[in-house]
């Protein structure tokens, strides 16, 4: 092994569930390989210890949706060397994102007894929107063996391999067969980036985008088929506004078939 | 035994009722056999045991975007069209590893790939795939960039063709000339029969590996009826054909209409997923990655397929070179219907009409060459490659 100080590894949480993190703790039978590898410096989710930073490697979860958060993630940006936004709510905005398409402050009143207390932005948005983001991996939730593929590769200064494409190509990979031709199941496949290894047309079930939109998406001419299988404006609309509600491909989608449906 | 001198073109007949024995012979010889079998409402070609494995009373419907099995009363085992998969998937697998490295001391020590696959026995293999293997050993074993992986999983194949008596609503290999009767590629080749309450194959000898198999189970010559019998399926299939792909002067036709606004009609709907050249029995881009254990202690490069539609696989410094899915789609159809003949001497296309199928959206490109022959312009002069431009 090499004698240099073993590089510190941070783990931080805005908003979101923590299942990304999970996917790390989820590792199991790498996690000793990862702990001999990296010092986990700061990783609340999994240990008390804290190490101080500067940081060689930070992986951000969650999505930036309040005035602390916005503050908080210049401090771990300083702090980080590299700084890999991880699953849906960092490089996207998450399901939480969803507020961006109505008057925040609705919910706020509505769902607190008492809304004054609350400090919150008026839309959900991925890390990148507010701080240079190294890497994203993409996921809800991310997927364990992209994130530790990302791990080695940053460990030894290599491009990760975490390809960019359809999510098509992995089901073709793997043997699945195409729910949509097959069977007309509406799926996201076509449109939505690879990286689950096709977890869901492997039982029989469409994509439900959880990697959020592939390189060159398409959604308009992927809405047109659906519509032809028979789904409605509404139901596409809603299958776009999902964990990548915010990404732009399917915002874009989503709205622009919202207007359809209103004129309809 | 006695009987008749196995020839390449000898024709014999098989009783249904033998090919268990048929199957059991070639496992018998050391042959990991695959054959098409019923899963997940398709036709797949996976290991093949058991005749009750084939997809006996079963067919499907085939259009643009669709594929539906549909249960029928028949015996017949291959009254279905081609499913998704085609040898591809055997002879040059998704991903292949192509060789391992460990850390010793300073430097490092590479492991060479030394797995064995398997030796298979294909069975159903219809024409259009057999032109697609030869496709492929055109590709893959030229003398200057032969393929050592491929070339270890094409040794020793045996191939039972099957010659189809059914044409599919999206295949057409009429017009490509590699179909529906396999002509090529193959140690023995069955026309299936279904007469009254008779049922049997009539089996053409390909090679004398092929005789060399037969005269391990119960056959008998062929009479001339039976042999008609055969060519009337076959003349079946072949009328029956609805699509069709006119190749002359494709090439010319191609290289001189890059730019016609053609592409960006086609653009609109292309989805750039990359199912037509996942599912093209010929397609055969690959990339390779470098992958790399936490510790820095092994090291190992894979191959997988790639895609023309993927923005990867143009990348050079400073980006993709087809942004665009116009171009992506331009690439692909160029490759096939031109640059192929170029490159190899025939066409990439071997007219089996599985990219019309698995598109997602149903872009069909014998729909999309008529509409280029519609629209565009031949400028140069035509050239004639080869005798004919089949692969």
């Amino acid at each position: 092994m090499d004698r240099r100080r073993k590089p510190k590894l941070a783990v931080w949480k805005f908003s979101s569930c923590s299942g990304c993190q999970l996917a790390l703790l989820n590792l199991e039978d790498e996690l000793l390989q990862v702990a001999g590898a990296v010092d986990i410096a700061y990783f609340p989710e999994a240990s008390r210890a804290v190490a101080k930073g500067p940081y060689d490697l930070s992986l951000v979860e969650g999505s930036i949706t309040t005035p602390h958060d916005v503050e908080r993630i210049k401090d771990v940006r300083r702090e980080s060397k590299y700084l890999v936004a991880v699953g849906a709510c960092a490089t996207a905005g998450g399901i939480q994102a969803l507020r961006n398409f109505k008057d925040v402050n609705e919910f706020v009143s509505t769902v607190y007894a008492s809304p004054e207390y609350i400090e919150t932005l008026a839309k959900s948005t991925p890390i990148a929107d507010h701080v240079l983001v190294d890497f994203e991996l993409r996921g809800c939730p991310i997927n364990k063996r992209q994130l530790l593929e990302v791990l080695s590769a940053f460990l030894h200064g290599r491009r990760p391999n975490t390809p960019p494409h359809s999510v098509c190509v992995e089901c073709k990979q793997v043997g699945n067969t195409c729910v949509m031709v097959a069977q007309g199941i509406p799926c996201l496949g076509p449109v939505t980036h690879a990286g689950c290894g096709a977890l869901c047309p492997a039982y029989n079930r469409g994509c439900y985008g959880c990697f959020g939109p592939m390189e060159t998406p398409n959604p308009e001419a992927l809405s047109e088929q659906w519509g032809r299988l028979g789904v409605g404006e509404e139901e596409i609309v809603r299958a776009y506004r999902g964990f990548n509600a915010n990404a732009e491909a399917f915002r874009k989608e989503g709205e622009a078939r919202e207007k359809q449906d209103a004129q309809s | 035994m006695p009987g008749p001198a196995l020839e390449p073109g000898t024709q014999v007949v098989m009783e249904s009722s033998d090919l268990q024995k048929f199957i059991d012979v070639l496992w018998r010889k050391g042959y990991h056999v695959v054959g098409p079998t019923v899963r997940n409402g398709v036709v797949v070609y996976d290991e093949l045991k058991s005749v009750t494995d084939l997809p006996a009373g079963w067919t499907d419907e085939q259009e643009g975007a669709t594929y539906r099995l549909k249960k029928t009363d028949g015996k017949a085992f291959f009254a279905y069209g081609i499913g998704p998969d085609s040898l591809k998937k055997f002879l040059h697998p998704p991903v292949v590893r192509l060789w391992r490295a460990r850390r010793e001391g300073a430097g490092f020590q590479t492991v060479e790939e030394t797995e064995e696959p398997p030796k298979y026995a294909f069975l159903g293999v219809r024409a259009c795939d057999l032109h697609a293997v030869a496709a492929h050993d055109r590709v893959f074993t030229s003398e200057e960039y032969a393929d050592p992986s491929y070339a270890r999983r094409r040794r020793d194949i045996f191939v039972v063709a099957v010659n189809c008596a059914k044409a599919g609503n999206t295949c057409f290999c009429v017009s490509m000339r590699t179909g529906p009767k396999a002509t090529v590629g193959f140690d023995l080749a069955l026309t299936e029969i279904l007469e009254g309450e008779r049922h049997y194959f009539v089996v053409e000898v390909g090679s004398e590996t092929g005789a060399a198999v037969l005269r391990e189970i119960p056959f008998k010559e062929a009479t001339a009826a039976e042999k008609s019998a055969a060519e009337r399926v076959i003349a079946a299939t072949a009328g029956q054909m609805r699509k069709a792909l006119d190749t002359t002067n494709i090439r010319e036709l191609l290289y001189d209409n890059p730019e016609h606004p053609f592409w960006d009609e086609v653009a609109e709907r292309c989805l750039t997923c990359g199912n037509c050249t996942m599912v093209c029995p010929t397609c055969f881009c690959t990339a390779v990655e470098d992958v790399t254990d936490l510790a820095g202690e092994t090291a190992e490069r894979r191959r997988h397929w790639d895609s023309c539609f993927t923005e990867d696989f143009s990348y050079l410094h400073g980006g993709s070179v087809r942004a665009s899915a116009k171009a992506r789609y331009r690439q692909w159809m160029t490759h096939k219907l031109a640059a192929w003949l170029d490159q190899f001497g025939t066409l990439g296309c071997v007219g089996c009409g599985r990219c019309i199928t698995w598109c997602p959206v149903g872009i069909d490109i014998t729909e999309q060459a008529r509409a280029l022959r519609d629209k565009g312009r031949i400028e140069r002069p035509s050239v004639t490659v080869g005798e004919h431009a089949s692969p």
